[in-house]
């Protein structure tokens, strides 16, 4: 074949190739600097409580998730009964109320019920702003000394759970038991 | 007439003008003029994450106002412009950052405008040369010196 015709042939076929990978990716698949690092530290309000602050501290000693929403998102409003189902099997659940009123949270969580161990109150997003928050909602799960070993950004789903979170505070959970295990051989 | 239509379009465009610009909220105390233009430099290099193709300056996302606020807050407390970029990529990755860092992973964007000239380079050189072969070519014969005259008087 004329190699005239075959040089654009090829580029085009690339060009095109190039854009039909591009196509299938998300955009919102972002890499978390954070994963792998310690929880961020910070100092907020309770949100059932103004007097009580809570910080990463109230966060740590277990495997743990940490969800961030807020009423006023409704795609966190629709993972939630995932999150009951979650808490109902022995997951701790911590949580920011993030960019939200008091009240309303409040409210809803009376309605429908309430999966958190600990909430913590972020109306401004500053804790947001170090946690790397992008939207809600969005799910981290630590591992038991305050690390943080995954993050999803957008909702989860029973297929993400069972795929990739499960797995995950299994094998944490595994950890967690050799460190203690360790902790008490060596003392 | 077309001055009352103006007026009134104006009217009606002016408080949506000003509600925007108050949404985006801008702080506009500042210490001194070199932090004024840090933070001004700095929201024009920050990209807004939710909404990706704009800095926290062009957005109006409430992510992107938070930032701007972090990005106030920590110029009026001394901190240069480096420790605050550096604070935001420790936190939303360098995408966070409107200007790539020249690193192994962004080698090939910052090398792909050299690689696409150099490859014209390489086209221009081809044609050059493919225009000095066909001057190189052969002569024509009589018989075809013929021909081409003759095709030239019939025009």
């Amino acid at each position: 074949m004329n190699l005239r015709l075959l040089i654009p042939l090829l580029a085009t076929t690339a060009l095109l190739g190039l854009l039909f990978i591009g196509l299938g990716m998300n955009s919102r698949d972002l890499p978390s600097p954070l994963v792998g690092k310690p929880a961020p530290a910070f100092t907020l309000e309770a949100l059932e409580d103004a007097e009580r602050l809570v910080t990463e501290q109230d966060f740590f000693g277990e495997v743990a998730l940490v969800n961030i929403w807020a009423t006023w998102c409704s795609t966190c409003r629709s993972e939630k009964p995932l999150l009951m189902e979650l808490a109902a099997g022995g997951i701790p659940i911590h949580a920011f109320n993030y960019r939200d009123e008091r009240e309303a949270a409040l409210r809803y969580l009376g309605v429908s019920g309430n999966p958190y161990r600990t909430i913590a109150f972020d109306p401004r997003g500053d804790a947001g702003i170090d946690w790397g928050v992008y939207a809600t909602p969005e799910t981290y799960v630590l591992d038991a000394e305050g690390v943080i070993r995954y993050k999803r950004i957008g909702p989860i789903s029973r297929q993400l759970l069972l795929d990739e979170v499960l797995p995950l505070v299994e094998k944490l959970r595994e950890e967690q038991r050799n460190n203690e295990a360790r902790r008490v051989a060596q003392s | 007439m077309i001055r009352h239509t103006l007026l009134l379009l104006i009217a009606w465009l002016a408080p949506a003008g000003l509600a925007m610009a108050l949404a985006i909220g801008e702080p506009i105390v500042f210490d001194s003029e070199a932090q004024k233009r840090q933070y001004d430099t700095l929201v024009r290099e920050l990209r807004c994450t939710v909404c990706q193709s704009e800095t926290i300056h062009e957005s109006n996302a409430e992510l992107a106002a938070d930032m701007r606020r972090r990005v106030y807050d920590m110029t009026l407390a001394g901190h240069d412009a480096d420790a605050i970029v550096d604070f935001m990529v420790q936190r939303y990755g360098d995408y966070v950052r409107y200007r790539p860092p020249l690193q192994a992973n962004t080698f090939l964007l910052w090398a792909s405008p050299f690689l696409l000239m150099f490859g014209g380079v390489i086209v221009w050189w081809r044609v050059i040369v493919g225009r000095r072969s066909m001057i190189e070519r052969p002569d024509f014969t009589e018989q075809e010196r013929a021909v081409l005259e003759r095709l030239r008087n019939d025009a």
